[in-house]
């Protein structure tokens, strides 16, 4: 193991020589090259780079979406590309909340049915996952929109069904894909504030990727990448600025 | 498409179905009911003479010009029973069916066709052949003719004796027989006579298959129904992968949340089959309201829905279905969830 330094216990994600190319022969293109690195439960890890850098390949790999072409990945202890696809479906289903950029809200379902989503897929009842899904859309502050679509919320309004969405089945990890993308700055802080304050806890790690260096000051620790490489692991709370 | 040609079929067999007679004689040439091709007397005896013969009698079945009395002329068909027992007589709702033997007498069948004859009623002249005919009943039928033609029932007598014929004027022999298990017997030896003698349901397969395939009616509607399947197929295809690249990115977004594979494919199946058995109840609720609408603005439009089009049109949608949503559940099992991470 490569962090032979780190208190093992809360270790959420393990990255061991983490290498993804796309392509063959000339065309061969590293995204990801020997990316190695541990997030800890508690804690709220930014990996952040240019565009292009292996920064959502990493994040996909790492959320069992991407399988890499070499190296492991051990959440919670467990090397999730040694399952079948049907498992690593499950474990992002019970482990893993998503926020994705563009939110991907379902927009003929309301708020409170998107956000039951999670827990309809673990075959929860209809009407359980929506009582569910209304104590998140509290925790969120939007117990008032709950049976509005989507499209009737603001940017920012979106955002947070998307982390209800994320949290409601009580994942351990947490991944944000740019989640201040389509934010004005005043929100997107709120929006990270509210997910630093609220929903990180020492039970769950959060990883976020972005390139916004005006929530910078939110991370515990920044993973910092370059051509598919990690260039630099710096400590957080402190903008870029 | 189906509909109307069940209707065109139940229409071609319609003197068969109001007849009624459980067997029937013809010469093997026969393959429409309107086109019979007269057999010689002694046919009739011969076939009284076969064992398991309970009872048989002749038919005429032909057609004449009648002059009304408002000075039009009508083509009308004209069925001639035998004379002693009127058998396959219409149930008559004016009249008393004893009146068929007064002089003149003719029966009218009250169907669509009626109006043609200037609306008879019970005592109505007209003229057939430099002939009187006097209506001294009106009748129902279950079905009227294809052709559009009214109907007048008459004795075999009176028939051949109003309507110029050939030599031979026995169209059909109605044969009752003893019991069913006599009818393969009975057919055997119409055969060594040379005939033919079918059952009632042999009768209208025969005449069914000979609009199908004799006539063009079957290849053009056989034709215009797989257009019509090809045109439902690729416009419902079209929208449902349309419906499914627009929400492609739904369906990445709930594989990377943790739907698997084949939940996703129940999901599309679900839609495709709630569309498809909506749109198929759509389709049949509102072609028998026109059909509805159609038979009661024209007479004799020819139509007519039985579990046979429904089952086939089922069978269509839901292949049009599992087609549709065979290229919809392709592309999205393709679909990876880091695309949508990608953007």
């Amino acid at each position: 193991m490569i962090f032979s330094g780190v208190d093992m216990a809360d270790v959420a994600v393990q990255a061991d020589h983490l290498e993804k190319w796309f392509g063959a022969g000339r065309i061969k293109t590293y995204a990801v090259r020997d990316v190695s690195f541990a997030a800890h439960l508690g804690e709220m890890l930014y990996i952040v780079g240019p565009s292009g850098s292996g920064k959502t390949t990493l994040l996909s790999i790492i959320s069992g979406i991407l399988k890499p072409d070499s190296g492991a990945v051990l959440v919670e202890g467990k090397d999730i590309w040694g399952m079948s696809p049907g498992q690593i479906a499950d474990f992002r289903l019970n482990t893993v909340g998503f926020v994705f950029q563009d939110y991907h809200l379902f927009p003929r379902l309301t708020t409170a049915e998107n956000v039951a989503i999670p827990l309809l897929l673990k075959k929860q009842g209809w009407k359980e996952s929506i009582d569910e899904a209304m104590k998140y859309l509290d925790a969120v502050g939007l117990t008032d929109r709950a049976q509005l679509p989507p499209v009737k919320l603001s940017g920012g309004e979106q955002q947070r069904v998307a982390i209800a969405r994320a949290i409601v089945g009580r994942p351990d990890l947490l991944i944000l894909d740019e989640p201040t993308a389509s934010l004005d700055g005043d929100t997107g802080r709120k929006i990270i504030d509210f997910v630093k304050q609220h929903i990180l806890d020492e039970k769950r790690c959060i990883i976020i990727v972005t390139h916004d260096s005006r929530i910078f000051e939110y991370s515990d620790r920044i993973l910092k990448m370059e051509d598919g490489r990690i260039v630099d692991i710096g400590k957080g709370g402190i903008s870029e600025e | 498409m189906t509909s109307i040609f069940a209707g065109i079929l139940k229409k071609a067999s319609a003197t068969v179905i109001n007849i009624g007679a459980k067997v029937w004689v013809m010469d093997p040439g026969v393959n429409n009911i309107l086109n019979s091709i007269a057999m010689p007397d002694y046919i009739l005896d011969a076939v009284r003479s076969i064992e398991g013969v309970k009872y048989a009698v002749p038919l005429y079945s032909g057609g004449a010009l009648v002059k009304l009395r408002s000075g039009m002329y009508q083509p009308v068909t004209v069925m001639g029973l035998d004379d002693t027992s009127l058998y396959g007589h219409p149930k008559l709702i004016q009249g008393n069916i004893d009146d068929i033997y007064a002089e003149n007498a003719f029966i009218v069948v009250h169907d669509e066709e009626f109006p043609k004859l200037d609306n008879p009623t019970l005592g109505t002249t007209f003229e057939l052949n430099d002939h009187r005919g006097v209506i001294v009943g009106i009748a129902k039928v279950t079905s009227s003719g294809l052709f559009g033609t009214p109907t007048l029932y008459t004795t075999y007598r009176r028939a051949i004796q109003y309507i110029p014929s050939t030599r031979f004027t026995i169209d059909y022999i109605l044969v009752e027989p003893k019991s069913v298990e006599d009818i393969a017997h009975i057919q055997e030896e119409v055969q060594k006579l040379g005939y033919l003698a079918l059952t009632k349901k042999e009768f209208m397969t025969r005449i069914a298959n000979y609009y199908k395939f004799k006539t063009g009616i079957g290849a053009n509607i056989l034709m215009m129904t797989a257009i019509s399947f090809l045109v439902g197929l690729s416009i419902s295809g079209q929208t449902f992968y349309t419906f499914i690249l627009e929400n492609i990115e739904k369906f990445g977004a709930l594989k990377a949340i943790g739907a698997k594979s084949h939940e996703l494919v129940h999901m599309i199946l679900f839609q495709s089959m709630l569309t498809g058995l909506t749109g198929y109840g759509l389709g049949v609720g509102l072609c028998s309201l026109l059909m509805a609408i159609a038979k009661q603005r024209i007479p004799d439009y020819a139509s007519q829905i039985t579990y046979y089009n429904l089952g086939l049109a089922f069978v269509m949608v839901m292949v049009i279905t599992g087609i549709s949503s065979y290229i919809g559940i392709r592309k999205v099992i393709k679909v990876e969830p880091f695309d949508i991470f990608r953007g």
